[in-house]
């Protein structure tokens, strides 16, 4: 019996799904599925290689709060927000959608990727 | 009789504990993106951006979070992510070390500027979150660990909140006896 027990974790650690998006990626979902679009996901891993986050968090006004920012597409198009790079100059344009929505649908929004607390803040 | 009947079940289970190891051996430190439960496996993105283990493996290397060392990698040369998009843009990175102790069980808490501004502007932090000046703020954990002051970035993009010591790393001996607050 204690030796089924044992074979039965292990084979729970073997089935355990390992999925987790990456630390600080943050789900944005505000619009994109009542629109028919995926939700988005912005991977701060990806960003932070590239930029300091006083770019996007000082330069171009994003609030340090997940849910906080209310980004809309003609914002986007019309360079502000993510449209400070993303304009086929410095990232790609605004007319890559499904690089950027690229979320599983119906993907709730908020900050993912095992932070380990309840941070960031009540939104 | 009885070791016969015993072994089917003994090397069962030494074949899943290899198994798992191995499993756990060829596991990267980072997920793919079709696999991480929050992108599309079957959408268009999936084969065109950059899976995180492609950009980040070569970073010096953290126990926690994105398991990069962020700061080192821009210390050491590593990354150099730019600093302002628009040309006007002051960088401003003051450096000075604070001190915050109360001499209680935990010991005293360095908050390095330079660290900081090395990624963040002075306003990201000043005045909404903390008082530019030395004693004028009361900080909670429990406001932290609720993602306010310092756990709007630890715990969601910066180092997480388990890791205590990164903060809490004076000892209080080592400080003038209640001086400061």
């Amino acid at each position: 019996m204690k030796r089924l027990r044992w074979i039965g974790l292990a084979a729970c650690l073997w089935l355990q799904p390992q999925a987790h998006a990456e630390y600080g990626d943050v789900v944005l979902n505000k619009r994109s599925d009542q629109q028919g679009m995926r939700p988005v996901v912005f991977p701060h891993w990806f960003h932070r290689i590239r930029f300091r986050c006083k770019v996007c968090h000082q330069e171009l006004g994003f609030k340090m709060r997940a849910g906080a920012n209310d980004v809309q597409m003609s914002d986007i198009i019309d360079g502000k927000f993510c449209g400070m790079c993303h304009n086929d100059r410095i990232a790609w344009g605004p007319d890559r959608c499904d690089l950027c929505h690229s979320a599983l649908p119906r993907t709730p929004a908020g900050i993912v990727g095992g932070a380990q607390t309840s941070g960031p803040g009540r939104w | 009789m009885k070791p016969l009947r015993r072994r089917p079940g003994r090397w069962l289970a030494a074949a899943l504990v290899l198994l798992t190891a191995a499993a756990l051996a060829a596991t990267s430190l980072w997920t793919r993106l079709e696999k991480d439960g929050v992108h599309d496996p079957l959408g268009p993105a999936i084969g065109v951006l950059q899976q995180p283990g492609e950009a980040l493996e070569s970073l010096p290397r953290d126990s926690a979070g994105n398991q990069v060392n962020w700061v080192k990698a821009i210390d050491s040369g590593a990354i150099n992510p730019r600093t302002n998009i628009l040309p006007e843009t002051k960088v401003r990175v003051p450096d000075k070390d604070m001190i915050i102790a109360r001499y209680g069980s935990m010991p005293a808490v360095k908050f390095p500027h330079r660290q900081h501004t090395l990624w963040l502007d002075c306003a990201n932090c000043h005045d909404h979150l903390f008082k530019a000046e030395a004693g004028a703020n009361r900080f909670s954990m429990m406001a932290i660990l609720n993602g306010e002051q310092c756990g709007l970035c630890h715990g969601a993009v910066a180092f997480p909140l388990t890791e205590c010591n990164r903060c809490h790393s004076v000892s209080n001996a080592s400080l003038p006896p209640r001086t400061a607050r």
